[in-house]
């Protein structure tokens, strides 16, 4: 993870100094430029500049770990700037997760929230009716696939043009860019809306150019995922695609050059010297997109009016929404999030397992 | 990103060294190709950009335009009339004002306690904190959307339930983790060297953190703000559940929902408000765009 995603720091700083430095230092020292010269403006940018190239192998990170222990504990000082933040997320957080897990085991709709009954303790009751109703199976297979869709697709363009901008100069570079960081920025409620226009039967564009007449985008339950998955990728393949790039421009030159001169062909390169370079980078962008194309709320409530024509668009979160505020089954709704939180807590334990895997040093 | 202007174009500012002649493969792009190259970068870029390009556009356009069925990529009598109909809905004004509280609070609330914690956490070894850690990674995979219900039985309690509170505070929760985790590669960027001399010179330990620390971490803390803007921002979930009587407290998101109508949307208003909503995140984002890629990679870095 280290190696190749530190230079990601480095990859915008590149273009400041890289002129002055490459010829400078054919075969960069390790550390020559590390410490002292992490001035204020350029923070960690500068600093893993000159880690990175000269570690093409195996990040160390020992150093530095080694320079901290030495200074102690400080007592209860860590303690101290840890309490804000710790009391924030017991309150917020870890407490409501436990709220969640509790009601998820109770009968809670309306009567109880209003006072009108004793809440009753159901044991698995929610959840044996939640896995007993066909609806849900249907929503839960619905959620996996829809974000195994944009994850694979989100994934597939970001790196595409992440190789794209590398093979292009500036100008074209700086348009792909630019056009990237508007979509990224783009609030997930205006970004909705404005596909739903874009696509709209009556006044859209898109069913102009392809000569669609009226067809409704939103009628069909596979046409209407496919609207918000060309949402969702248009609204996060600028992550992957940053992410990518500037991976690959982090690799140092010297590695190149060198499977140049032995003779490697452009696909040689990228399958035994890039792609192994760049795998701890895929996989932090894979699982972040398994992450939040899991959750995506947003996009499904608005494009298709809270979870499509006769509820043939829900997913998961919205499911939960919709069975816990609007027909006031608190209960139910609690134990799809408990579902979901399980579904993500694995994916976390994949996530860490990675990490572990490739040395990561917390 | 900066990168455009310089990195690949091998330039004459190089000087000719021996040992540079063999440039990296990548560089051996034959002619033709990089000019199809270009000109698919292009493409894209137009494409990528379209659907904003349409939504300011729409949003200047007459009514008669619109709601047409031959719809043109361009306007020849621009008009502000979705803009005067979206500022003059009762408490647009408002809901614009309410969101940039909301967004303000978090991103400030969030960024110190962040940074209080990131420092703990790269400038001292104690026990658990290998384990803190952890956590605050898994706590970043939790669905927010899950906590909704839990929340509003959190906020009812507290007496939150449609005030501008019910917004904040769990944002600033769920701003937190991965602010934190963000944090620490701008803090550790800090030298060792830096807190020892101060030390030395008698500086106490608050003196260092908001006087040393706190100005050379301030560019981090910013790029780590965007984050927190952004979740505050476009919040709509929470902006929906807990705001549910008094309309006056409410965000953005609702103040555009009200254009919407499944069978007879305003689009005119729509594409006005959504570019009301869309311009602050934008300028934002071009200001710290630098910060911005550089920190994330100091997030996903260690």
């Amino acid at each position: 993870m280290r190696r190749a995603t530190e230079p990601a720091a480095s990859g915008p700083a590149r273009g400041a100094d890289a002129a002055a430095d490459a010829p400078a230092v054919p075969v960069p020292v390790p550390g020559a430029r590390t410490g002292a010269s992490a001035g204020p403006g350029a923070g960690p940018a500068k600093r893993s500049r000159g880690g990175s190239p000269g570690r093409p192998s195996r990040p160390g990170g020992t150093g530095a770990s080694a320079g901290r222990a030495r200074r102690g504990s400080g007592g209860w000082t860590p303690w101290l700037y840890l309490a804000p933040a710790l009391v924030v997320l017991a309150g917020l957080l870890v407490y409501p997760i436990y709220q969640l897990g509790l009601i998820s085991f109770l009968e809670y709709t309306q009567a109880q929230v209003s006072g009108g009954e004793p809440t009753t303790f159901q044991g698995l009751g929610n959840y044996a009716a939640l896995f007993g109703d066909g609806e849900f199976w249907r929503v839960l297979l619905a959620t996996v696939l829809f974000a195994a869709a944009c994850v694979v697709s989100t994934l597939a363009v970001g790196c595409a043009l992440a190789v794209l901008l590398t093979r292009v100069r500036a100008v074209p570079r700086l348009a792909l860019v630019l056009a990237a960081l508007g979509a990224w920025a783009t609030p997930a409620i205006t970004g909705s809306t404005v596909w739903l226009f874009l696509f709209d039967p009556d006044f859209g564009p898109v069913n102009r150019v392809l000569g669609l007449g009226d067809h409704s985008w939103t009628y069909g339950r596979f046409s209407a995922f496919a609207l918000v998955l060309l949402e969702v990728v248009w609204c996060s393949f600028p992550f992957v695609m940053v992410t990518v790039y500037a991976g690959i421009r982090a690799v140092p030159s010297e590695v190149l050059e060198a499977a140049a001169l032995d003779g490697a062909s452009q696909w040689r390169v990228w399958r035994s010297v890039l792609a192994p370079m760049l795998r701890p980078i895929l996989v932090v962008v894979t699982l972040q997109s398994v992450i939040w194309d899991f959750k995506i709320f947003t996009q499904i409530y608005v494009m298709t009016n809270g979870g499509g024509i006769a509820q043939q668009n829900l997913v998961l979160n919205v499911y939960a929404y919709q069975k816990a505020f609007a027909s006031s089954e608190y209960s139910l709704g609690s134990a799809i999030g408990v579902v979901m939180l399980l579904i993500l807590l694995a994916v976390t334990l994949v996530y860490l397992r990675l990490l572990r895997r490739q040395g990561e040093e917390l | 990103m900066s990168t455009p202007s310089a990195p690949t174009s091998p330039g004459p500012s190089v000087p000719p060294v021996p040992v540079r002649a063999a440039r990296p493969a990548r560089r051996f792009v034959r002619r033709p190709w990089r000019l199809a190259a270009e000109a698919s970068a292009l493409i894209v870029a137009v494409v990528v950009a379209f659907p904003l390009y349409w939504m300011v556009l729409s949003a200047f356009k007459p009514a008669g335009e619109i709601e047409s069925s031959e719809p043109r990529p361009w306007t020849l009598s621009p008009s502000l009339d979705s803009f005067r109909r979206v500022f003059q809905q009762e408490e647009f004004g408002r809901y614009f004002v309410n969101s940039v509280v909301v967004a303000v609070s978090v991103v400030v609330v969030s960024a110190l306690i962040a940074f209080l914690a990131a420092t703990a956490v790269t400038r001292f070894r104690f026990r658990f904190r290998t384990t803190l850690l952890i956590m605050f990674l898994a706590a970043q995979m939790v669905p927010v959307e899950a906590l909704a219900i839990p929340l509003f039985f959190l906020m009812r309690d507290f007496g939150q339930l449609n005030t501008l509170g019910s917004l904040i505070l769990p944002h600033i929760a769920f701003s937190l983790p991965f602010a934190i985790w963000m944090l620490r590669g701008f803090v550790k960027a800090v030298p060792e060297a830096l807190e020892e001399a101060a030390y030395i010179d008698g500086a106490s330990r608050a003196r260092f953190l908001w006087q040393i620390l706190f100005p050379l971490v301030f560019p981090g803390l910013v790029a780590t703000s965007v984050f927190s803007f952004i979740s505050a921002w476009n919040d709509f979930l929470f902006a929906k559940s807990f705001i549910i009587s008094d309309t006056s407290q409410s965000t953005l998101p609702m103040a555009l929902l009200v254009f919407y109508k499944p069978d007879d949307t305003d689009w005119g208003g729509v594409m006005a408000a959504s570019t009301v909503m869309t311009v602050p995140v934008l300028v934002f984002f071009v200001l710290v765009q630098r910060r911005l890629v550089s920190g994330l990679g100091g997030a996903v870095k260690d």
